[in-house]
């Protein structure tokens, strides 16, 4: 049985108190909020895409939320919500001017560095377009540094497509392919209908030269790793982003364990070589 | 379409990749060149048509109705495969199929694709090992869909 690394002792973050710079409102359940930092009081710190916040709504509480942009202006976070429960309920609808408390930024963060010189595949599924946001925007923004873009997204039906105007725009760009689907859809989509992993079938891949950027439900991720397989990407180039139960953000709590990993402190983007054990199993 | 660049475009089509070149000629000389425009209907559902088509480009949706509304269950783009169940003798379709963009197409009458199966056994374990594929991607592809993998956590099956 492999040792189970422990957690080294780390004093959190201190809270910064934010406040609500803007909030647009994506889906029916789904919204994205702005911050920045309140008043006089400290700036938001910079982060890399990927990583989280613990975002404190006042005497609601607490929850672990994707950093989805902001890098690249600096000085703002936006973070995108789905309301499904209490507290992302009264953050969601929080007024704009209203102050949040946000503690971080936590974990790993997308192979940003890596993927230079590379081309690069990044597949969401659902609200999963959000931790990803931020590296499509770095990507965009150092254009150069990178290959071919493609970004394949899966959403629900069309009414539940995160940033439209945004994927619209990503798709006009010079060396980047968006293609979205949706699993169900009405006659007035003119789209794709079906799951992400069909979307495969109409990109081509240099194997050799792509990194992979996964992040959707886990299902979705596990078919996703096999299409990449099929195409020959070697498992060392897809890096998946794990979202279980995080509560602490700290690997304190252990409710994010993960076999030998807190996804909150080592994750939550991970090699697919670490995940690979355990993403089938049932209960790890 | 002149045989030669029927015979291009057939070998460019991921459904017959791998196929030996005198499956592809044979096939090449059962294909025909069609284009459907926007919004038109392919065929029906309940059809008894008997046609199977290779997607040259262009995006076709399968569709299912229901009282009041149509549902899309899939769409079908540039290389794909449409109307598959035409290789197997019997029902008609299930879906409707709609263009939904301009598209081309090399259509084969089921019947005729059929009847090579039978005369050249090789021929027919090829293609019928081919269509195999596409109805195993697409079962996969519709469990896929039945896991409704978005939906909000707490929706719970029964």
């Amino acid at each position: 049985m492999s040792a189970i690394p422990v957690a080294a002792p780390a004093l959190p973050p201190q809270m910064i108190a934010a406040r609500v710079a803007g909030i647009a409102q994506e889906t029916s359940d789904t919204y994205t909020l702005t911050l920045e930092a309140a008043g006089e009081g400290p700036a938001l710190p910079a982060f890399q895409p990927g990583q989280f916040s613990m975002l404190y709504v006042c005497g609601v509480g607490e929850m672990p939320i994707s950093i989805s942009g902001g890098s690249v202006e600096g000085g703002r976070h936006v973070y995108t919500v789905r309301s499904v429960g209490k507290a992302t309920h009264a953050l969601v609808h929080s007024a704009k001017g209203a102050m949040v408390g946000v503690r971080g930024p936590f974990g790993t963060a997308w192979p940003l560095e890596e993927a230079r010189g590379k081309d690069v595949i990044v597949a969401a599924g659902g609200i999963g377009l959000a931790p990803l946001r931020g590296a499509i925007e770095q990507i965009l923004h150092n254009r150069s540094d990178y290959g071919h873009l493609v970004v394949l997204y899966g959403a629900r039906s069309p009414r539940d497509l995160l940033y439209r105007k945004q994927l619209a725009e990503w798709g006009r760009k010079k060396k980047v392919e968006v293609l979205v689907t949706v699993d169900y859809a009405g006659e007035k989509w003119r789209g794709n209908v079906g799951v992400v992993t069909t979307l495969f079938r109409y990109v081509r891949l240099n194997p050799e030269g792509t990194v992979a950027m996964i992040c959707g439900p886990e299902i979705m991720m596990r078919y996703v790793v096999r299409e990449l397989a099929r195409r020959a990407v070697p498992d060392e180039a897809i890096y998946l982003s794990m979202e279980r139960n995080m509560k602490c953000a700290l690997g304190f709590c252990g409710h994010c364990q993960l076999g030998p990993y807190f996804v909150c402190k080592d994750g939550p983007v991970f090699p697919y070589t670490a995940m690979r054990p355990w993403l089938d199993k049932h209960e790890a | 379409m002149e045989t030669k660049a029927l015979i291009e475009a057939l070998r460019g089509s991921q459904f017959l990749e791998g196929l030996k070149q005198n499956h592809i000629q044979k096939i090449a000389e059962m294909a025909m060149e069609v284009q459907f425009s926007r919004d038109q209907i392919i065929f029906r559902e309940g059809d008894e048509c008997g046609l199977f088509y290779l997607l040259l480009s262009g995006k076709v949706a399968l569709e299912i109705s229901a009282p009041g509304r149509i549902v899309r269950v899939q769409t079908v783009g540039e290389g794909d495969e449409l109307g598959w169940s035409s290789l197997l003798a019997g029902d008609g379709k299930q879906f409707q199929a709609r263009s939904l963009e301009p598209v081309r197409a090399l259509v084969f009458d089921g019947t005729r694709l059929r009847q090579a199966c039978e005369e050249d056994p090789a021929f027919g374990y090829n293609l019928m090992l081919r269509i195999v594929k596409v109805v195993s991607r697409r079962l996969q592809a519709t469990r896929l869909q039945l896991l409704d993998l978005y939906a909000p956590r707490g929706v719970k099956l029964v």
